[in-house]
């Protein structure tokens, strides 16, 4: 099976954990497991006004890419509900060609 | 009105099928408590229980997207500890012992104390307090009104949350004004008349976490896609804060002085826009010599800001073609509000940055009843009780609330007039809003009877209420969106049913027809929000199908003559200009320019208190997942923010002998709480932040402990003390120092 894609462009991700809820309650996981889990890059500063200071989700084991939502042709609960709209889930190789700016990151999905 | 309402095209019925569940669409207000609601699609099962809640992608307001706490709602909905039944106190108040009673026993109880209180005393005996958030106002101020109370009003010190904005901007502009982000139309971002700011200032607010009411915060992430640049200013580096052109990370209180500062540049170096307040502004020379007392280097001295970043941003505002000014509660927190508040609207004002397409903008109003309903039944004669109107005389104009604090003090010494009772809904005063909590208590336990309105139980409903009624959250009622989101109507529809909870404004309904029945001819809710609605034209049936509905927005309102009753062009004040020197502040005998006061106490206010708590505290830090006091017993919610935290910088913390993770004690003159230490190099050495509006639902109910509160509320340490406008209070400016928790106090 081909491999599918996750793309978080993560310059706007502002870690509002609103992609690990919606797929805490979509998935009726307990608040301690998680189908993506965002990581907190920061904050340090790295000089002057410059800060490092980021927020990064990460898919986990858990994640079946919403495999039920999709056969009812909807998106994955995390792209739905990310209020960055930074979170794209798809064909792998349309993803990649997407990737034109720093601060990007996509995770190859089963 | 001129031109017709815009409405959103739906792809599907405001109600469909799909596969078991029944999806219902609407609006996502109140409780739990939100400044917000968005669209959304909640899904019930056969049995009519909600399961899920998806934001809705038709809806223009959030577009599909959700913060956590609509996500889990129904795990708020169907939680085992909500208030089921009406209960009535069955020991000695704080006892938490309760019986339950019937809706109509309960009602009749209230009904007939309230009127046995009015023939005695007068119904301004009775206060009426409302806490924030939840979709009340038109009904509550409707039903203090209807029964003769002048006394409606939060509990809150000086009003510290938007009031003093909107106090300040509509004395000087006659109106009230947000930043352009596109919300008044229904295609939002596409529109052809709308451009995003090339700037926007982010002042005492973190829009990605808290937002006020009617703005969806990660808009700001939308401008930021769209080319927007940021001037953040806050004590603490947020991560909006890091991704900013400018930061200023200033000195917490002193927001009024770093405003005059910025004007003081933008006048000197004539950056402002000349024709504009040539124009349309008065009293600008008189402004322009009051910030010469203001130069950078002192301005820099006061604030912590380094002189060359207040200049590089003054710049940027006074040569960015298009600035909105997006605030927070930080500067209504502060005590002297008032002019703190008009400092920062001349800020926008002089630079010309009113009414066009990304700058700053009149919110519409869908349903002209935010600031209360009902205002004629009250009469002049009861108006003139009103408590507070010979102390702040600003609140003679065009305000309808009695003053929170001189409501307490009224209650506690009996002048000008006894109060006898209270009702409160949606406000957990002795939790969050209430300063000094323990100073309430014992004045709230001397009135003769309480009601307390909510959806759980919680340490005031504990501690002061004789009746109990059980609030519906938003899933179990119908509604439509009043105040919050104004700029669009819409509706909240019913999905589901919790024991026997009934909505606020069927609560109010029932009771206010036992009261005052010629205020409330409706039979049910949806005939009063049909008569609400009956304003745009339409039923609320109508606006349920297809709703949510925009009205017409023209910009340069002031320009076209929009704004003055005359149809004159101009702004609604006297002189028909931006009054950058107040008529009405100086009729009222104040200040009418900007001006800046030091916090008290504070370091340099308060020297020798200062070596005694040598840390600047901070308050009211907003958190992703709980709003205010609500949401400590929803499992998921809690797991992201189980504790109370203080944020203190990692060489203070050596300094001081704490490490991360430990409990500590946060303690001024007034009182103390306990925190859980969280290290962070966000902020300065010598300022703490801290969250506020603790209690442990699982604790302990009865008193003393009374779930945790007295170790937990912050607010044990800030006093009342309003500005001299009456609007402000230091919430968010204190001293404090922190020592280790022993063991066995926690």
């Amino acid at each position: 099976m081909a491999l599918k894609g996750l793309l978080i462009d993560y310059s706007y991700c502002t870690g509002c954990h609103s992609c690990e809820i919606a797929c805490q309650v979509e998935h009726g996981f307990a608040p301690d497991r998680w189908g993506i889990k965002i990581a907190e890059i920061g904050p340090w500063q790295i000089k002057g006004d410059k800060w490092q200071y980021s927020y990064i989700p990460a898919p986990t084991d858990q994640c079946d890419r919403c495999a039920k939502r999709a056969q009812e042709g909807k998106t994955p609960t995390c792209e739905h509900h990310c209020q960055a709209k930074c979170i794209e889930i798809g064909e792998i190789a349309e993803l990649a060609a997407k990737m034109t700016r720093s601060h990007m990151v996509l995770y190859a999905l089963r | 009105m001129t031109a017709e309402n815009t409405f959103v095209r739906h792809k599907k019925p405001w109600q469909y099928q799909e596969g078991k569940y029944t999806v219902t669409r609407g609006g996502a207000w109140t409780g739990p408590g939100c400044h917000d609601g968005c669209g959304v699609l909640l899904y019930t099962d056969q049995n009519q229980k909600l399961v899920k809640v998806e934001g809705d992608p038709d809806d223009p307001y959030n577009q599909g997207r959700l913060c956590v706490r609509c996500l889990d709602v129904p795990h708020v909905v169907n939680h085992p500890d909500r208030l089921l039944y009406p209960l009535k106190r069955a020991g000695e108040r704080g006892e938490n012992k309760w019986e339950r009673i019937s809706w109509d026993e309960a009602l009749d109880t209230i009904a007939a104390k309230f009127i046995d209180i009015k023939d005695k005393y007068g119904a301004e005996a009775v206060v009426f307090n409302q806490g924030t958030g939840r979709d009340i106002v038109p009904y509550m101020s409707r039903l203090a009104w209807s029964y003769g109370s002048p006394n409606y009003t939060c509990t809150l010190s000086g009003f510290a949350c938007f009031i003093p904005r909107i106090s300040a901007m509509a004395a000087t502009t006659g109106s009230f004004w947000v930043s352009d982000c596109a919300q008044n139309f229904a295609d939002r971002y596409d529109n052809p008349e709308w451009e995003p700011p090339e700037h926007m200032i982010l002042w005492g607010n973190n829009p990605v976490v808290s937002n006020a009411d009617g703005f969806y915060g990660h808009w700001v992430i939308d401008l930021m896609k769209r080319g927007t640049k940021f001037i953040t200013v806050d004590p603490r580096v947020t991560w909006l804060g890091s991704k900013s052109e400018h930061l200023l990370q200033l000195r917490p209180g002193t927001d009024a002085a770093l405003a005059l500062g910025m004007l003081n540049v933008i006048i000197s170096e004539g950056l402002y826009d000349k024709a504009f307040v040539d124009k349309w502004c008065t009293g600008f020379e008189d402004l322009a010599e009051r910030v010469k007392q203001y130069p950078v280097d002192r301005v820099s001295e006061i604030t912590w800001v380094p002189a060359e970043k207040i200049v590089a941003a003054a710049r940027a505002i006074g040569k960015s073609k298009r600035v909105a000014l997006q605030w927070g509660v930080a500067v209504d927190m502060t005590k002297q509000s008032l002019p703190a508040c008009q400092a920062l609207s001349a800020l926008f004002e002089i630079t010309g940055n009113v009414d066009r397409p990304g700058t700053m903008i009149r919110p519409s109003s869908f349903l002209a009843v935010q600031s209360g309903w009902g205002w004629e039944f009250l009469g002049e004669e009861q108006n003139k009780k009103r408590i507070g109107l010979s102390k702040y005389p600003l609140l003679q104009y065009g305000f309808t609330c009695a003053h929170p604090d001189e409501v307490l003090f009224a209650m506690e010494s009996g002048e000008p007039y006894p109060i006898k009772a209270s009702w409160n809904q949606t406000n957990n005063f002795l939790a969050c809003m209430a300063a000094d909590p323990k100073r309430v208590i014992p004045i709230y336990k001397n009135l003769e009877f309480n009601v307390v309105v909510d959806l759980f139980m919680t340490p005031t409903a504990v501690a002061l209420a004789d009746i109990v009624l059980p609030a519906a959250t938003f899933t179990e009622r119908d509604g439509v969106l009043a105040t919050t989101g104004s700029q669009r109507g819409g509706v909240i529809n019913k999905v589901t049913s919790i024991g026997e909870a009934k909505s606020d404004m069927e609560i109010n309904l029932l009771l206010g027809k036992r009261l005052r029945p010629e205020a409330w001819p409706w039979n049910n809710v949806v005939e009063m929000f049909d008569s609400m609605v009956g304003t745009q034209h339409m039923k609320f049936a109508e606006l349920r199908e297809k709703g949510p509905a925009y009205m017409p927005y023209e910009y340069l309102g002031h320009e076209k003559g929009l704004l003055r009753h005359d149809g004159q062009p101009g702004f609604n004040t006297p002189s028909g200009r931006i009054e950058l020197e107040s008529t009405f502040v100086q009729m009222i005998g104040l200040d009418p320019l900007p001006y800046y006061e030091e916090p008290e106490p504070g370091p340099v206010s308060s020297p020798e208190m200062y070596k005694e708590y040598p840390l600047i505290l901070t308050t009211g830090a907003r958190t992703w997942s709980m709003f205010h006091s609500e949401h400590r017993q929803i499992p998921h919610l809690r797991a992201l923010h189980p504790d109370p935290i203080i944020q203190i910088h990692p060489e203070a913390a050596l300094k001081y002998g704490v490490s991360e993770g430990d409990w500590v004690w946060v303690e001024n003159h007034m009182g103390r709480a306990q925190r859980k230490v969280e290290l962070t190099p966000v902020l300065d050495s010598r300022v703490v932040s801290t969250d506020h509006a603790w209690w442990r639902p699982e604790a302990e109910a009865a008193e003393p402990n009374l779930y945790d509160v007295w170790k937990l509320n912050i607010n044990q340490l800030i006093p009342f003390a309003p500005g001299d406008s009456g609007f402000g209070a230091n919430y968010k400016t204190l001293l404090c120092k922190i020592y280790k928790v022993e063991e066995g106090e926690r």
